[in-house]
């Protein structure tokens, strides 16, 4: 019996009245104690669901109970948790500020016994039985609707049917209705649509071709071309179904008919008023009609028909934006532009069978909501059974899974997440604690948690790449998470939902790859541009640190190749490549920039020439029969800071000694800039002479 | 010594105890808790630190718990204090004989009830 007790939960800061309270109590209650506000709304939190009644202290440490009644509005619970006081403040303006927030009774100390179980029975009853009211309630709509949604169902897939068409027009057209009317909603309240007017149209936009009905099959279902008869026979099915709707001999003034008939004689007007039957112009046209009119194309469209193939949705929607399905309302167009990512999804989730089950669930919630009355049992039900869910496909996905709520500040990871982190599987106020900052980089958390702050409803996830420490091992991360939105008309932040994947293989693969593309395939050393990069990194942070620059080549590289073949000429590269390894600092950078030309970039102390020789010998080895002969040329960075001068320096300098007796290094200095532009004057002289 | 000597001694009030709380066996367990309870600690406590806020909560709490257990004699001297304890910021000398007041009657119910649980 003992598992059916209903729970109260009691809240005082006094262990003593608490625990004489439960005595009272426990006979016919679970008890939960929590010795301060804060702790009573983190049990709220957790077990809204299973706690039937509190019992609030005012006085308290941290939070006092006026706060927590504050809460339970901002949160919403005080509509289905009864709130009873407790204190020896019998002040008047304490038991009205406590009534004002929802609080339901007031017990005054010292407590009576007879008094205390009285009171809560009294008030445990009261809130049962409104619960079995609106269950009772919700019940009865959920019915009424199902069977209202049914008929409808019924009716438009017998028209689909004898048409030959799967029976998911009707629901594509359903949702896709509904969709366009929310965005249109969204964007401006020129039609007046209630939430009520949008399930009404969306619902009646399945009789939109119940006049098919009347139309011959053998023009109905001919697979190619209308005659013009044929078309205009064809085009008779809006004004039948409207007649079909009319003349319903009773319920004619139901908004369901009335909206039904705009649905069937209208969907195909054009705002242009080129359509049919009656070139309705405009806003002449209903809008229910005009919008299930667009949802209608575009279904038309993506699906596959007798007489053509579907197109892709991206396809359809350029069509319709060209006009090749006629005109439509401009703001219609701009709900489908910025429809047509969602659309793609929700089209390929709604199928014939759960259709019904979803739009109920809707509906069931909106009417709740919209006569105020609190969420039923039913409902709790149901998000009792998606939480299970939820629970149950996070924990065997394998995946770090986690919940933020903004208030109270506190995190929910998932089973598998708390144990893969090491951590507790709540965290209050994350970023005080210190377990969660040494996992989570305090300003990363900060900020992912201004990057969901900064998400709006209709584009709310959120995906970014972290470096977390996880069982103490750096490791790349990606962040994906969805913000959640309230569902009040100015939605409001209530936190977010995501998982945490590890994409620490991925980053590192890809960091190799990049690193990859900046070496020469033939010597693992930097290419060009990569040295480049590096060098110009080193000299902008220079400092008072001295660096050469030196480039090189081979004198007969060309004539090794010829001699013993390119083989040869590859295994040369590659030995020059290793004998420049075994004689740099791993500091310093080398590179090939292509052919037998190499480039070296060194820091020095007070001379670079020793070095310099000492490179200059290894490079100069004989390797295997071939004189390895080297010209070389060297700049030094003093007074040069940027690459290009550098560069160019030391590429005179290599071709002084180039020109003049080869196999040997030179440093630049000024009169070489002279001698090399004065050959290159006689040479400019000499071929335009000829 | 009986549960209601032991009122009388203490100054409280058993018959009404006895009409709310309804058995002795109650009534005993929860003087117990009197007699452990941090209230009064945590009072002197906060009066010394001049923790204003702190020492009325604690003697609110103190308050609270004698009114339940009708320890009448101590309910009065702790409601004194905490009436002139609400909303103050700064310690005073009028505190003093309020609070020594409400020592003298803790230390009496204290021993009272310690004399009936051995």
């Amino acid at each position: 019996m003992s598992g059916n007790k209903k729970k109260i939960l009691i809240v005082d800061d006094s262990e003593l009245n608490r625990s004489l309270l439960a005595d009272m109590l426990s006979e016919d209650f679970e008890i939960v104690e929590a010795e301060n506000g804060v702790e009573a709304v983190r049990i709220m939190h957790e077990q809204e669901l299973e706690i039937s009644l509190v019992l609030l202290d005012i006085v308290m440490p941290q939070m006092d109970g006026f706060a927590v009644l504050s809460m339970m509005n901002r949160k919403g619970w005080i509509k289905t948790i009864p709130v009873i006081m407790i204190s020896a403040e019998t002040g008047g303006t304490y038991i009205d500020r406590a009534y004002d927030l929802g609080a339901i009774d007031y017990i005054s100390r010292p407590f009576d016994e007879r008094t205390v179980k009285h009171r809560v029975a009294c008030n445990f009853m009261l809130g049962a039985r409104q619960k079995e009211m609106s269950e009772m309630l919700s019940r009865q709509i959920y019915q009424k609707e199902k069977d209202n949604s049914l008929m409808i169902e019924i009716l438009s897939h017998i028209v689909e049917f004898r048409n030959g068409e799967s029976g998911l027009h009707v629901l594509h057209v359903n949702v896709i209705t509904k969709m366009v009317l929310e965005q249109l909603v969204r964007k401006t309240d020129k039609y007046k649509l209630s939430v009520q007017d949008i399930r009404m149209i969306s619902n009646a936009s399945a009789l939109h071709d119940i006049g098919k009905i009347s139309i011959p099959s053998e023009v109905l279902n001919k697979p190619g071309r209308f005659t013009p008869e044929e078309f205009e026979i064809m085009k008779r099915h809006t004004l039948e179904g409207a007649k079909m709707l009319d003349d319903i001999p009773f319920r004619k003034g139901e908004d369901l008919i009335k909206i039904g008939y705009q649905i069937c004689r209208w969907h195909h007007e054009r705002f242009d008023g080129r359509g049919y039957p009656d070139g309705l112009k405009g806003d002449e046209i209903p809008i229910a009609a005009q919008v299930v009119s667009i949802a209608d194309v575009y279904d038309a469209l993506t699906s596959k028909r007798v007489y053509k193939d579907a197109y892709s949705p991206d396809t359809a929607v350029d069509m319709i934006l060209r006009g090749e399905c006629g005109t439509f309302n401009p703001l219609l167009l701009e709900c489908l532009v910025e429809l047509a990512p969602r659309l793609k999804k929700e089209l390929n989730v709604v199928s014939l069978g759960n259709h019904t089950d979803d739009k109920l669930h809707d509906t069931v919630k909106q009417i709740l909501r919209g006569d105020r009355s609190d969420a039923s049992a039913r409902s709790i039900r149901l998000l009792e059974r998606e939480r299970q869910k939820f629970r149950f496909l996070s924990d065997i996905s394998g995946e770090i899974i986690f919940e933020y709520s903004a208030v109270p500040e506190m995190l929910y990871l998932s089973e598998h997440g708390a144990e893969t982190l090491r951590l507790p599987m709540r965290i209050e106020e994350p970023l005080k604690n210190e377990q969660w900052c040494a996992v989570f980089p305090p300003n990363d958390f900060k900020r992912m948690l201004s990057a969901i702050h900064g998400t709006t409803p209709l584009n709310p996830v959120v995906t970014c790449k972290f470096l977390l420490t996880i069982n103490g091992v750096q490791k790349w991360t990606k962040v994906i998470a969805k913000t959640m939105w309230g569902d009040s008309e100015a939605p409001e932040f209530e936190g977010a939902i995501g998982k945490i994947m590890d994409v620490d293989d991925e980053i590192k693969t890809m960091k190799k790859l990049e690193k990859k593309a900046e070496l020469d395939e033939r010597t693992g050393l930097y290419n060009h541009a990569a040295a480049k990069a590096q060098i110009e990194k080193l000299l902008a942070g220079a400092g008072d640190r001295h660096y050469a620059l030196a480039m090189f080549d081979l004198d007969d590289f060309k004539s090794a190749n010829d001699k013993y073949g390119h083989m040869f000429g590859d295994k040369v590269l590659a030995e020059i490549a290793d004998r420049i390894r075994e004689n740099i600092r791993s500091t310093d950078i080398a590179a090939r920039m292509g052919g037998d030309e190499f480039m070296l970039f060194m820091e020095y102390q007070d001379d670079a020439v020793p070095q310099t020789e000492r490179i200059f010998k290894q490079l100069t080895q004989k390797f295997r029969s071939f004189d390895m002969r080297v010209s070389m040329g060297l700049a030094v960075s003093d007074g040069v800071s940027d690459f290009d001068t550098l560069f160019r320096m030391a590429d005179t300098a290599m071709y002084t000694i180039k020109r003049g007796s080869k196999n040997g290094y030179a440093f630049y200095d000024e009169s070489m800039k002279e001698t090399l532009q004065e050959e290159e004057s006689q040479t400019d002289g000499k071929s335009k002479g000829e | 010594m009986t549960v209601k000597e032991c009122y009388e001694e203490a100054g409280g009030n058993y018959e009404d105890v006895m009409s709310r709380l309804r058995t002795d066996d109650r009534v005993i367990r929860f003087l117990g808790k009197v007699a452990d309870d941090g209230s009064f600690a945590l009072l002197s406590q906060s009066l010394e630190a001049r923790n204003m806020e702190d020492a009325f909560r604690a003697a609110h709490t103190l308050k609270g718990v004698c009114l339940n257990l009708s320890l009448t004699r101590l309910y009065n001297s702790s409601a004194q204090l905490t009436e002139a304890l609400r909303g103050r910021n700064e310690y005073g000398a009028d505190l003093e004989p309020l609070f020594e007041t409400v020592k003298q009657d803790y230390e009496r119910t204290v021993s009272c009830i310690r004399r009936l649980l051995n």
